[in-house]
């Protein structure tokens, strides 16, 4: 049992802290989100140089080959600067997606960019019925003489704007919640049929809804065998599930640090708001509620590639739900103990808190793992 | 970083379980897996049977009898004896009073005292609280006056936890009522409980049971070599011994084992034709209570990997009694609920003597609503819950 990171991850994680405060001032950070796209695309190549884009994807691909612990810390320090960059998404989603999926020639194609942080891939997967049920895909894929046909809608794909290749999934044969039968294609965003919707979310994030229609790709646009997706999307999804949780573990650490802080200094009645007990006790909870969100984000982590897959279900769903309910707590918490500045745009604390909402709200919710968490306890 | 046990780690597991399986008696983990009440004479048996194995004080140094195991193994053994049904350890010598007499006491005091509390053959309980005196321990009013070479002590102590058994009362006293400040005057007194003077009067609590007392001094007459340490420095050895009150502060075995009752309750009670463990809402409280507690062990797995690195557990154990202590009463509460109305019947003498066949309903709903009025203590003793959220705004958050 050890709860020390290696010199390396410890590197690794000061690193990326000094990529957020060099680049992530309150004002920097507003001038990226009004900037063209409400994102940058030289901090993407600052954090390409960095090695942060070829975290995830592995060395035999220009990649570095780290996993869920690097993955972890890097995410924690986006986290505390609620940086906006789709790195989740490009990262960590796709390139994990890819070493799964077992296509080499895509695996070839696409990974030394992802890694260089020259392309943009994102994975076009939840659709309006997702709902944390990533088995359930209607989009379809027809097969034709020459390749596919395929129509569909995908929702609220974070990045997917930010493009410059789709990988979509798509059903190409089964039920709408079977595990078999999901494809997936590599799509030109700028392909006839399809329309990439791009808009902001309420954190300051870019997202996108990603319709096709009739979207005519060869046979070669597929990637890895027909019908056999899942598990590689699994793998992806959870290691995004371990990657936001430690993301909103960093946010959390800086929502309490900006609160203690806030309330040391703000005065009422003759003295500092952090006199009262009635404060103290509260941040006592959020203290306490971040340090139990940082162990499950750990647990997480280290289980998020264990070979029994009721084990790993019931480690990240349970981080989930522990983060979710604890960044409700905290985030809701930090804007009362704010007051009124707590409702403005003009400090980071509402940032944080509607990022931390937003997580919540990504990739399964609170109630939707918690019924997964009983789930994988009926399973074993 | 490495969530998992090392082999030499696994290999102490092993060995612990297998004490257990071979010397844990039958009966005394009944008891605890059901929910009954142990009688004093179960917790020193026990209490003897580890001590013949060398394990009778897992938290002591080597040179006063233990084993020299770590963090991780102390560990390893509360969550080993939790899970097989072992007693609780009744930490008032073994964990409280031995470690003051350790890092205090004369040489003469630990020789005198040390063997009888890892043998188990002296029960020692507590003389701390007072009716004027709770969380704010240190207005303490109980007078030890200097007459020769004795104290003469009168005074109440009260939430004396199973006194009645006991062979020896440590207590804090005010030796000096005029110091500055009121921690100054407190001095720490070995009380022998057979001294002429100590009235020991029950407190029935709500679940019927005689668990505390009050203690009552009148004239007592205390040989001044029974004082610990210096005059008027009795709080630093308090302060020192609430600090060692803290190991496996967390429960987290117990409260595994108090999990797994309330599945196998909630399997065997149905609703609308299904077990109740089906039922969505009741799977949901329950899932609730699992995923804080796995979150706990993780947290304490933290707290002993820092106490491993010599990093001295510090004020986070007021996370982990904050968090184990509402898990164990969600687990209590939980498992009422799970019953339904047969929670209802209590006899409390069926808890006593284990006879639950006459009481009305399922066998395994007798004591739960007894234990759920119980561990409303948990949040209450120990520095109440409050106290604890004073002491992480204080000692970790600097407010």
């Amino acid at each position: 049992m050890d709860f020390n990171f290696s010199e390396e991850q410890q590197l690794l994680a000061d690193t990326v802290q000094r990529f957020v405060r060099d680049n992530y001032s309150f004002e920097a950070r507003r001038g990226i989100l009004h900037g063209p796209g409400g994102w940058s695309r030289d901090l993407w190549k600052e954090l390409a140089n960095l090695g942060l884009t070829a975290l995830n994807v592995p060395e035999e691909h220009g990649g570095l080959g780290n996993g869920p612990v690097e993955t972890m810390l890097v995410m924690n320090a986006l986290g505390e600067g609620l940086v906006v960059e789709p790195f989740l998404a490009a990262a960590v989603i796709t390139p994990v997606f890819l070493t799964h999926i077992g296509d080499k020639s895509a695996a070839e194609q696409l990974l030394p960019n992802i890694a260089s942080g020259e392309r943009i891939v994102i994975l076009a997967h939840q659709e309006p019925l997702t709902r944390g049920e990533i088995n359930h895909v209607t989009t379809r894929a027809e097969k034709t003489s020459s390749g596919y046909v395929i129509d569909g809608l995908k929702n609220v794909i974070i990045g997917g704007g930010a493009a410059d290749e789709l990988l979509v999934s798509a059903r190409t044969s089964g039920q709408p919640d079977g595990t078999d039968g999901i494809s997936v294609f590599r799509i030109d965003p700028k392909a006839a049929g399809v329309t990439v919707k791009d808009y902001g979310t309420i954190d300051g994030l870019r997202a996108a809804d990603i319709e096709l229609k009739k979207v005519s790709v060869p046979a070669a646009a597929l990637v890895g065998a027909e019908g056999k997706a899942f598990a590689a999307i699994e793998a992806a999804h959870d290691q995004a599930l371990s990657a936001l949780c430690a993301e909103a573990v960093g946010i959390m650490k800086a929502v309490n640090a900006t609160t203690l802080d806030y309330t040391r200094n703000r005065k009422q009645f003759g003295q500092p708001i952090a006199k009262f007990q009635v404060l103290q006790h509260r941040m006592a909870d959020m203290f306490l509620h971040g340090e139990q969100a940082r162990s499950m984000s750990y647990l997480a982590a280290i289980k998020s590639l264990d070979a029994d897959a009721g084990e790993r279900r019931r480690a990240l769903s349970a981080a989930k739900v522990i983060i979710g309910q604890a960044g409700r707590f905290i985030g809701q918490q930090a804007v009362q103990l704010h007051g009124g500045m707590g409702m403005t745009e003009e400090l980071m604390v509402s940032h944080y808190f509607k990022r931390l909402t937003a997580i919540d709200l990504t990739l399964g919710d609170t109630d939707f793992h918690t019924q997964q968490f009983i789930a994988s306890a009926n399973a074993t | 970083m490495d969530l998992n046990f090392t082999p030499a780690e696994l290999a102490f597991r092993d060995e612990v379980r297998l004490f257990l399986r071979d010397q844990l008696p039958v009966d005394i983990a009944h008891r605890v897996k059901n929910g009954l009440a142990l009688r004093a004479e179960d917790y020193t048996r026990w209490q003897k049977l580890l001590y013949q194995r060398g394990w009778g004080a897992p938290g002591w140094p080597e040179p006063f009898g233990g084993p020299g195991w770590g963090p991780v193994e102390m560990h390893i053994f509360d969550e080993e004896a939790a899970a097989a049904g072992a007693p609780r350890t009744i930490p008032f010598g073994l964990k409280m009073v031995a470690p003051v007499i350790m890092a205090f006491g004369s040489p003469a005091q630990q020789q005198r005292f040390l063997p009888g509390i890892i043998s188990g053959e002296a029960w020692w309980c507590q003389g701390y609280s007072e009716p004027g005196a709770g969380s704010d321990l240190a207005s303490l009013k109980t007078r030890a006056e200097r007459q020769g070479d004795h104290y003469i002590v009168n005074g109440q102590k009260t939430w004396n936890t199973l006194g009645q058994y006991a062979d020896w009362i440590f207590c804090l006293v005010r030796t000096d009522p005029n110091a500055p400040k009121q921690q100054q005057g407190i001095s720490f007194l070995l009380i022998d409980m057979k001294t002429p003077g100590i009235t020991v009067r029950p407190i029935i609590t709500m679940d019927g049971a005689h668990e505390v007392n009050e203690v009552w001094f009148e004239n007592v007459k205390v040989p001044v070599e029974n004082r610990i340490g210096e005059e008027n420095k009795g709080w630093t050895y308090a302060k020192f011994l609430l600090g060692h009150e803290r190991t496996n502060i967390a429960g987290v075995g117990a409260s595994k084992r108090e999990l797994g009752r309330l599945k196998d309750i909630a399997r065997k009670e149905t609703k609308n034709g299904r077990p109740l463990l089906e039922d969505p809402l009741f799977a949901a409280r329950v899932a609730q209570v699992e995923m804080e507690l796995m979150a706990l062990e993780i947290t304490n797995l933290r707290a002993l990997s820092a106490e491993s690195e010599k990093r001295a557990p510090g004020p986070e154990a007021s996370i982990l009694k904050i968090k184990g202590t509402e898990i164990q009463q969600a687990l209590s509460e939980l498992m009422m609920y799970a019953v339904g109305p047969y929670a209802l019947p209590f006899e409390r003498h069926s808890v006593e003597e284990g006879d639950l066949a006459s009481v009305a309903g399922p066998e395994y709903a007798a004591p739960l609503a007894a234990t759920y009025c119980n561990v409303r203590k948990v949040t209450i003793y120990g520095g109440s819950n409050e106290i604890q959220r004073n002491i992480i705004s204080q000692m970790i958050l600097g407010l």
